[in-house]
């Protein structure tokens, strides 16, 4: 048995975590007629991370997704979420009739849900937007107003669903430092669905692969943040290579390999 | 450019024109009074009739008809169009009747309104109110039902109950598809008010057709077909008000 199949047997848990973790799945499977889209999937995320999960096209990514953010319903599973989540999809999803901070302030309970509106939009940038219609918003605004709107209700679990796929490659940079940024602020758990290795390794803590409806590699990407131009290569290649599916078993860095910052 | 070449480019021209040709004609005999009134008889017919106030109160009459009918109609449509929208069963319950009624020509069902409810104002309002019911229904419901679910599922996922999700995210969504409806529904309502009038009135604008058919006087049937006329131009005009009021958030109607 080699090093993958034992890391795929055992249970997933960070090792930085004396808290328990935010999300804990444990034997997930998810089905769709005969079509089996996720199988035996452990997956922990610990307070704070920050975990991208890579994927091709198909592997499962959207599905676990869907059901971390409680719009599949996973009865008689063992899955525990945080009640406190949101989620920024790829398409903004704004509504088009209410003005932005009204977007924002969607479905917020409690007393000053403007004040908590504006300043959550304060924080993204777009103070001088917040009376605007979201069809006058270009797309990087619309991916803006998403996460001010995911912010404001201080989410444990913040889930990104390729939120930057459709934005150009300069706006694309700008988000990653922003999302940093709200990230350092406020500290969720984050789960970023993505299909970009180097979106991924620019941002995570860790990295998950999932093909196939399974978790077939994962790393922690032990070099800090800002530094990780030059010295994330050997991670970009790797993770390349995994997705391709051209990678020898003994190529994965099986965790808890890398460290942890 | 001389003033006669811009007046033949202007739009205003061959109506201009044709009326300038229908006063010739009457004048000079070709059209006899009995056939078509001269549009200058006609102008005086339309003020005698404003100041005599024959033609306010008539048309209040014929108006008071049309707000009941839509009242009645628009209501009932915008609740069969909700409950059939927002619930299978209602779906299941109201749907196949809406598209049985909607097989029915309203006007077909004229005489058996008579013989329900008479010939006073009941079986007139009754026929605008079922003929303006469609319309919205048809629009409001495929309205309902062709939100976009990417929004709901957003709206879902940020923990709005089931009835924040209808008021914040499908109300405002079908809303285009409701005033659409509510168009249509006000242009048949006029029309099925022309044929509901006919019905042995003793008001309003069918009533003063009518009568002025029996004394031959085209000049006042004219003067009504005018009055509908306005009345077909002045609902639409309502409806665009209504949509530039409500819709501001479209993309054509947003000043950037």
């Amino acid at each position: 048995m080699d090093a993958r199949l034992n890391f795929l047997e055992a249970p997933i848990v960070p090792p930085a975590g004396d808290e328990p973790p935010v999300v804990r799945l444990r034997h997930f499977t998810r089905r769709f007629g005969d079509n089996t889209i996720l199988s035996d999937l452990n997956l922990d995320i610990a307070p704070g991370e920050f975990v991208a999960l890579l994927g091709r096209s198909g592997s499962g990514k959207t599905t676990l997704l869907r059901t971390l953010a409680g719009l599949d319903s996973a009865e008689d599973q063992d899955v525990t979420v945080p009640n406190s989540r949101a989620v920024v999809f790829q398409d903004a999803r704004l509504l088009p009739w209410k003005k932005v901070w009204r977007n924002v302030a969607l479905g917020l309970r409690g007393g000053d849900i403007k004040d908590r509106a504006l300043s959550a939009l304060d924080e993204v940038g777009l103070a001088h937007r917040v009376d605007a219609w979201p069809l006058t918003l270009s797309g990087g605004e619309a991916q803006r107003v998403a996460l001010a709107r995911a912010l404001v209700r201080e989410p444990k679990l913040l889930l990104l669903d390729e939120p930057f796929a459709a934005l150009d490659a300069l706006t694309r940079i700008k988000m990653h430092r922003l999302v940093l940024d709200l990230w350092r602020a406020h500290r969720p758990a984050v789960l970023m669905v993505t299909h970009d290795v180097d979106e991924a390794v620019a941002l995570a803590d860790r990295i998950l692969v999932l093909d196939a409806g399974r978790i077939c590699a994962q790393d922690r990407i032990a070099i800090p943040r800002g530094e990780r131009g030059e010295l994330a290569r050997p991670y970009r290649e790797k993770f390349l290579r995994i997705l391709e599916g051209s990678a020898p078993s003994d190529a994965v860095i099986p965790f808890p390999a890398g460290g942890h910052q | 450019m001389s003033v006669l070449q811009k007046l033949a480019q202007s739009r205003w021209f061959s109506p201009l024109a044709l009326l300038a040709v229908w006063e010739a004609g009457s004048r000079l005999g070709l059209i006899p009074e009995r056939t078509l009134a001269a549009p200058s008889a006609v102008a005086e017919t339309l003020l005698g009739m404003l100041t005599s106030g024959e033609l306010p109160s008539n048309l209040a009459v014929s108006f008071g008809r049309v707000l009941s009918g839509l009242a009645i109609g628009v209501t009932l449509g915008i609740v069969l169009a909700l409950v059939a929208g927002l619930s299978r069963k209602g779906e299941a319950a109201i749907d196949p009747l809406m598209q049985i009624k909607r097989t029915i020509p309203t006007l077909a069902l004229t005489p058996l309104f008579i013989v329900w409810f008479g010939i006073g104002e009941t079986p007139k309002i009754a026929l605008i109110a079922f003929a303006s019911m469609f319309p919205v229904y048809l629009n409001l419901y495929s309205g309902i039902r062709g939100v976009d679910l990417r929004l709901l599922e957003g709206a879902r996922s940020f923990g709005l109950t089931r009835a924040e999700q209808v008021w914040h995210v499908i109300l405002p969504g079908s809303l285009p598809s409701l005033l659409v409806g509510l168009r249509y529904s006000l242009s048949i309502s006029i029309l099925v008010l022309v044929v509901a009038e006919q019905i042995n009135a003793s008001a309003g604008l069918g009533y003063l057709i009518n009568n002025a058919r029996d004394f031959m006087r085209t000049d006042i049937i004219v003067v009504c077909l005018m009055v509908y006329a306005v009345l077909g131009l002045a609902a639409d005009w309502i409806v665009r008000t209504i949509e530039n009021r409500a819709l501001v958030w479209r993309p054509s109607l947003v000043k950037a």
